[in-house]
């Protein structure tokens, strides 16, 4: 898979139980970006990214990732190549951390030797030394802490695109705001192209370097952070009252 | 107590321990998959749960009895006692493993299949690794209900330790009683006791 993967929903519409999750959808997403999918439950933006990695396949329209449809992808090779870190984080309870971090490397038969560094390395890279951390099971980990190695996870066969599913969520704020710090500096190292979903417009303008607002399915606005602040449209507007609360 | 006894009461030990050893291994073979299955195909679920649970309310002696005109399977003999034994301890193997692999967190299997696990690998690495510990207890209760079911085996001249046990009925003999019921019931205290502590070594999580 080439360096410059783009992901692109072409005329997407999702229905399940006579329900349109996503009603004729349409993003394109540009290399090295990191593009906040934001909207409140319901609005279909999980849907949307789950389409990426082919968790969920569109009833009609396309999603194009690295110039070719999910559809035609020989779906291990996309998974393979694709990070994703959940909100669950979903770290294997009878691996160690450090077999959790080094799952996907093991998966493409890397040499033992070179999974070891791989996951040496990232631990390190995402605050968890390994001397400490791997050795130890999710069980023995805070919350923080296992979003830290489900993050060091996806990253850790180098894929070129990183999906995030509402990866902070359940962490308190004070975590929250240290992981999103880390997110920004992954990226800074990493540089890679990121799809994130959110229901937290303060996430969204944080760390998106594009918002695209989803509102029953639709895309409503498609913004920058600065440019999003100055939407008109009535959703926009109502995520952005939350932010002068508080 | 009379020699013969003692001699006959190590070969229908034995013969016992033979019948239990290769219906609770059958059960496992089939249970298994067929539990696998069951967490696969949703349709299936239902006729496949309520196939192993009548097996288990038919009383034992009635399902033994029911197998002896069935042709191929049935007559009388060990064969028969071992297809009545597999059908009954199918339904604990069955279930546990369906239930073992189904009480996975959602998230785990999510992420499994997210990271680009093939089905055979999220089973093998994954689900039956995770499973383990309820489908051995599983297998634990198949053992130890089996080991006194096999008992009844001696009513269709499948022999075991039942073959005491009816004829000191027939006799009013109570020693020869005993001499089926303190065997058979040592028998099952070691295979809980063994299959418990598998059980414990497995507690990953």
């Amino acid at each position: 898979m080439g360096r410059d993967l783009i992901v692109e929903y072409r005329d997407v519409t999702y229905a399940v139980g006579g329900r349109t999750i996503l009603d004729h959808f349409a993003l394109k997403i540009e290399a090295g970006e990191t593009i906040v999918l934001l909207g409140r439950s319901g609005s279909g933006k999980t849907t949307a990214l789950k389409m990426v990695n082919g968790l969920i396949f569109p009833t009609s329209g396309q999603v194009i990732v690295d110039g070719k449809p999910t559809t035609e992808w020989d779906l291990i090779k996309l998974r393979r190549s694709i990070g994703y870190v959940i909100q669950e984080v979903g770290l294997f309870p009878h691996f160690t951390v450090k077999q959790n971090v080094g799952l996907v490397p093991k998966l493409e038969n890397w040499e033992p030797a070179k999974i070891d560094q791989r996951a040496t390395e990232l631990l390190e890279r995402v605050g968890l030394p390994a001397s400490l951390y791997a050795a130890r099971y999710p069980r023995q980990l805070s919350g923080g802490q296992r979003q830290r190695a489900g993050v060091a996870r996806a990253l850790a066969a180098d894929p070129a695109l990183l999906l995030f599913d509402e990866p902070f969520g359940a962490l308190d704020p004070v975590t929250r705001l240290e992981l999103q710090n880390q997110f920004l500096e992954l990226r800074q190292t990493f540089g890679k192209t990121s799809i994130f979903v959110t229901h937290d417009v303060r996430e969204a303008l944080r760390l998106g370097t594009r918002i695209a607002l989803l509102h029953q399915g639709k895309l409503d606005q498609l913004a920058e952070p600065a440019g999003f602040r100055q939407s008109k449209s009535p959703e926009a507007r109502a995520f952005l009252a939350w932010l002068d609360e508080t | 107590m009379r020699p013969f006894l003692i001699h006959e009461l190590i070969s229908l030990s034995g013969e016992h321990l033979v019948l239990v050893s290769i219906s609770i291994g059958i059960a496992i073979l089939i249970g298994i998959p067929l539990g696998i299955l069951c967490t696969r195909r949703e349709r299936l679920r239902g006729p496949i749960l309520a196939f192993a649970s009548i097996m288990q309310t038919v009383p034992s002696l009635a399902l033994f009895g029911f197998l002896i005109p069935v042709p191929l399977i049935g007559g009388i003999g060990k064969r028969t006692a071992i297809v009545a034994l597999i059908l009954y301890a199918l339904l604990p193997i069955l279930r546990n493993t369906l239930v073992g692999i189904q009480s996975i967190d959602p998230a785990v299997r999510e992420s499994a299949v997210a990271m680009g696990m093939t089905p055979s690998q999220l089973l093998w690495q994954v689900e039956l690794p995770l499973a383990s510990r309820t489908l051995i207890a599983g297998i634990r209760v198949a053992t130890v209900t089996t080991i006194g079911t096999a008992t009844i085996a001696a009513a269709i001249g499948g022999g075991g330790l039942g073959v005491f046990i009816f004829r000191g009925i027939a006799s009013v003999d109570s020693t020869e009683i005993l001499a089926g019921a303190i065997p058979a019931a040592c028998m099952a205290l070691l295979a809980d006791g063994g299959l418990g502590w598998i059980e414990r070594k497995l507690s990953v999580v």
